[in-house]
């Protein structure tokens, strides 16, 4: 590990100033950062350690939603009562994810902003246009098995690793910001993240110095089924192959609403409205959803090692699809 | 730094890179706590930080000097070991021994998560978790062990949280009959 300077945040305007000093990064559970400076693969100057702020509460809103305080660990937030009975959806997601120790110092920010598991970002004697920009995709002819198969660029083929993230894309969650200059910002996850382009290096439209204070979630939809259906391949402790975050109500035999987010398949969290405007309003059938899982591939590029995500994306939508709506 | 574990006060001068798990193996004589990958992925490391079960070796020290640190050899002594070391000892529950210190620390935070009613990824219904072996085992699968003596191990937790012990025999039975 590179040696680095060393600062404790007394305030969250204090830490925004500090981050956006040349080589500076927040540092909360670290369960990543500390995991990929061990490699080389981060090599920050400093590190300025945001976790004595007051950034650890989950708040009720006036809307029936949650505030997430950006500290909360990933272990407290799956197992509060009201994510439990609002949103299972995020509950099982994050249970779905990493083991119990690290679940316990992982924090609410620090996921969402987590790196690609891509065996070539974490490589440091092989080229990767994320970890060092303009070297190369060594992924593309590689072993590519885990990678993305949506979204991809000639750049970058990585996954968001991420199992919240997908389940707070489709709550429609919204990350609360502070900046350097003391501005405030609601930004919806959906313009959260950004796809690879010529740019991989760039995953969020975070500013330098940028801290992520708080996670919204809007009230949850009434009646509404929630799953997360994760594919794996081991049974506990491994990243999505695929994995669907769904939210969906029914009137009768129709959907009549839905909200369905997608991990392992892109290098952000997926979440595509034409997929849903393909079930809303139509009968609760398997054709339906096939034509639901045509819509989410119609753009799926494989290579070669991963191609089977698609079939096996097109089969666990189906399949989520099929329990979301009683069928 | 300042640093208090297993309820003993520490003052060390140690590079700000230092882990937890260093910390204690290279710096306090605690060499209990095993570094099996030093990335997180094994467990072998695990430590109670608050009473909280984490990977001492993706923690950094300097981050860590005001909150109880607990490692193995802060949970029993070999002439008074606690519930969970008694229990792995009678049941066998390890070979090489390598991770077990890990493995007990993570049980005994398990059991604590399970007290305050948290969920696993395979409880059915997140309000009220069943303590089934199937539950044991994911909740527990943040501890590796290439000896593979999961069975012994899953024996040993769930004699310490419902005080049922099965015979193995009797284990295998029922999986046949499952």
């Amino acid at each position: 590990m590179k040696l680095f300077d060393y600062a404790r945040a007394d305030s969250a305007e204090a830490a925004a100033r500090a981050g956006t000093g040349e080589g500076t990064r927040f540092i909360a559970g670290g369960t990543n950062l500390l995991d990929l400076m061990k490699l080389q693969v981060e090599t920050p100057d400093k590190l300025v350690d945001i976790t004595r702020l007051p950034l650890d509460g989950i708040e009720e809103r006036d809307d029936g939603g949650l505030t997430i305080g950006a500290l909360v660990p990933n272990s407290d937030l799956a197992a509060d009562f009201r994510v439990i009975e609002r949103y299972e959806v995020l509950s099982r997601a994050l249970l779905a994810g990493a083991s119990g120790q690290l679940r316990n110092k992982a924090t609410t920010g620090g996921n969402l902003l987590q790196r690609t598991r891509c065996y070539y970002f974490y490589d440091v004697a092989t080229p990767c246009n994320k970890r060092e920009p303009g070297s190369g995709c060594a992924a593309r002819e590689g072993h590519n098995r885990i990678l993305a198969v949506l979204g991809t660029s000639d750049k970058c083929i990585a996954t968001h690793p991420s199992d919240m993230a997908v389940a707070m894309r489709a709550l429609d969650a919204m990350v609360l910001t502070l900046k350097a200059d003391g501005d405030r910002r609601r930004i919806a996850l959906g313009d959260f993240y950004r796809l690879p382009g010529d740019t991989p290096e760039i995953e969020t439209v975070l500013e330098p110095g940028e801290l992520i204070t708080a996670v919204e979630l809007p009230a949850p939809v009434a009646g509404a089924r929630h799953l997360y259906r994760k594919v794996r391949d081991r049974a506990s402790y491994a990243f999505a192959l695929v994995s669907v975050a769904g939210v969906v109500a029914m009137e009768g035999d129709t959907v009549k609403s839905a909200a369905l987010a997608f991990g392992g398949l892109g290098p952000v969290p997926w979440r595509d409205p034409a997929v849903e405007a393909a079930i809303v309003g139509k009968p609760a059938t398997d054709a339906t959803f096939a034509a639901a899982a045509d819509v989410l591939l119609a753009d799926a590029r494989g290579f070669g090692a991963n191609d089977f995500k698609i079939p096996l994306a097109r089969r666990t939508l189906i399949a989520s699809l099929r329990e979301l709506t009683g069928k | 730094m300042h640093f208090t574990i297993n309820g003993q006060s520490h003052d060390v001068e140690v590079d700000v890179r230092t882990t937890l798990l260093d910390l204690a193996r290279e710096h306090l004589g605690l060499t209990g706590s095993k570094k099996g990958c030093d990335h997180g992925q094994c467990g072998a490391c695990t430590m109670l930080v608050d009473g909280r079960r984490v990977n001492s070796c993706l923690c950094l020290a300097v981050m860590h000097q005001d909150v109880e640190i607990t490692t193995i050899e802060g949970l029993g002594r070999p002439e008074n070991l606690h519930p969970m070391q008694a229990a792995f000892v009678k049941h066998d529950g390890y070979q090489c021994g390598y991770c077990t210190p890990g493995q007990i620390c993570s049980a005994v935070g398990m059991l604590d998560e399970v007290k305050k009613g948290w969920p696993s990824y395979v409880s059915d219904d997140l309000s009220a978790a069943d303590f089934t072996d199937e539950e044991i085992s994911e909740r527990m699968s943040g501890n590796i062990c290439r000896c593979a003596a999961y069975p012994n191990i899953v024996d040993a937790i769930r004699e310490v949280a419902t005080g049922e012990d099965r015979e193995p025999v009797q284990r295998a039975v029922e999986e046949v009959h499952a």
